[in-house]
């Protein structure tokens, strides 16, 4: 029974990929909510991120320096720290906070919607709830990710030199010409294309979260506990997998 | 007394109504839970038809099935001359402009301002964007429904009976031809209760709609009916005027009219 279950869910869970992903390309395209969902995006998770980033930058900085120090290995830790932060911290940060804060938003309000009928008021009234609330949701979230985990990325090494400056005085010129020199573009593009999975991840599991959600406040509940775990997981799948493949072009 | 028992439905009022929508045989389970057993009806032009019921009888399940929000297991419906489970999703679409659905909880859009909710329809299904244009149709709706100062306020604002006129003057705005109620007076005090039965009226007087009304209110069925389906144990047991219906000795329908 329990791996009937699973499998009926897994079935939905496929059908409602395979509709998002087709009627992302029908039309009528929901330009404005798509914005105003990208604003929502950035909005909600700008600084929440940006703290983050930030200690994660210093207290990095600061764990390295030692081992670094012992091997004297000081000059290698823009490059460490950098890397490391542009290939995975980045990301990963970006990735937990937004399933957290922007997984559990979407499920519980779609769930709400839900359960309050105004899904079903929107079908009934023949407006496409499907394309304005789950498609419009999931391309913001694909869209914004990326960015946001630039905006990580620059704010966590910037704690970064002001960790090492607060220790060595070091200019801010150096500090940054090692960054450039020892992150290259396949760091980059990978790192952005692994956050815009990230985002559809997100949004793709808090839509079919709180799009099916059950009834009452328990389903709510339910929806948005259920999008932030499942969110979690498939980031760390996609890291693993993304991985994996861009190693293939090292 | 002219009560029907059904399987001899349907009793035509008046053999020269048109008819709006008609549903024969239609059932329904979830799971192991029969909720429709076998239901018959039709609904004619500009009447008003309440579905009487004890909660938890599958009259809001039906309603879902008219609309193609549920998919019943067999039967038929047909509404304004095309079978709703035979469609596209484009042509259902395009019936269900024609059919206006007030839910029993409102269910405003929480996000949106009373002049956002009404606008939402116009601006998505008629491609209307012309602010005056929008404004104009707002008001004159929410006129019709006496609440033309909540234009600006949000659902949370608003008392329930409120509510459900705001819900109720977003379906009218885009001039349905049938109109379905679920449980319209549903958690209203007795005086709100009466007005929306009086708006019920009103519009269809001044739409021309038909209508049918989900009800376990014996004074909103009273108030509101031309003819009334009694939905018993799943099935749509009597037919009637609600003075025809009040004297019944169904067991199962009595009490609605004596308690």
């Amino acid at each position: 029974m329990e791996l009937r279950n699973f499998l009926i869910r897994a079935a939905d869970i496929y059908r409602f990929l395979v509709r998002v992903l087709k009627e992302f390309f029908l039309p009528p395209y929901e330009w404005k909510e798509i914005l105003r969902q990208c604003y929502q995006v950035g909005n909600k998770s700008l600084f929440l991120i940006g703290f983050t980033a930030f200690i994660a930058g210093v207290v990095f900085t600061r764990q390295s320096r030692p081992s670094l120090a012992s091997f004297g290995a000081e000059s290698w830790l823009p490059s460490l720290v950098s890397q490391a932060v542009v290939r995975s911290l980045g990301p990963l940060i970006t990735g937990l906070i937004c399933a957290g804060k922007l997984g559990s938003n979407i499920g519980a309000e779609l769930g709400s919607m839900q359960v309050s009928e105004q899904i079903d008021a929107m079908e009934v009234s023949g407006t496409r709830p499907f394309s304005y609330l789950v498609v419009s949701r999931v391309t913001a979230t694909t869209l914004m990710l990326p960015l946001l985990v630039v905006f990580a990325d620059v704010i966590a090494l910037l704690g970064s030199f002001l960790m090492v400056n607060f220790i060595n005085k070091t200019s801010f010129q150096l500090y940054f010409y090692e960054v450039s020199i020892n992150v290259t573009y396949l760091d980059v593009f990978s790192s952005l294309v692994k956050s815009a999975f990230f985002g559809f991840a997100i949004g793709l599991v808090g839509s079919y979260a709180g799009y099916h959600s059950g009834k009452g406040t328990t389903g709510v509940g339910k929806a948005a506990n259920s999008a932030v775990v499942i969110s979690m997981i498939l980031i760390f799948v996609i890291d693993l997998i993304s991985l994996q493949f861009t190693n293939l072009f090292r | 007394m002219k009560i029907a028992a059904f399987p001899s439905y349907p009793i035509r009022r008046d053999d020269s109504a048109e008819v709006m929508a008609s549903i024969r045989n239609l059932k329904k389970s979830f799971g192991d839970r029969e909720v429709l057993k076998g239901v018959n009806l039709d609904l004619y032009k500009t009447e008003n038809l309440v579905i009487l019921g004890r909660s938890g009888t599958g009259k809001s399940v039906l309603i879902k099935c008219i609309v193609g929000l549920i998919n019943p297991d067999s039967g038929t419906i047909n509404v304004l001359g095309r079978e709703v489970f035979s469609l596209n999703p484009k042509e259902l679409n395009d019936l269900r402009l024609q059919i206006g659905f007030s839910f029993q909880g409102s269910a405003l859009y929480d996000s949106m301002t009373v002049r956002e909710n009404l606008e939402f329809p116009l601006r998505r299904n008629l491609g209307i964007h012309d602010r005056d244009e929008l404004h104009k149709m707002v008001i004159t709706a929410l006129e019709d429904v006496g609440l033309a100062h909540t234009i600006n306020q949000m659902p949370a604002e608003l008392s329930g009976g409120m509510r459900k006129r705001v819900g109720i003057a977003r379906t009218l705005i885009l001039r349905p031809k049938i109109m379905l109620y679920d449980e319209p007076t549903s958690g209203l005090d007795p005086i709100t209760a009466i007005e929306i039965n009086e708006l019920i009226l009103s519009m269809r007087e001044k739409y021309k709609m038909s209508s049918i009304i989900i009800t376990h209110d014996i004074s909103s069925a009273k108030h509101t009916s031309d003819r009334i389906v009694a939905l018993i144990d799943g099935q749509s047991r009597l037919e009637g005027t609600f003075e025809e219906l009040k004297h019944t000795k169904d067991p199962d329908l009595e009490p609605f009219f004596n308690y």
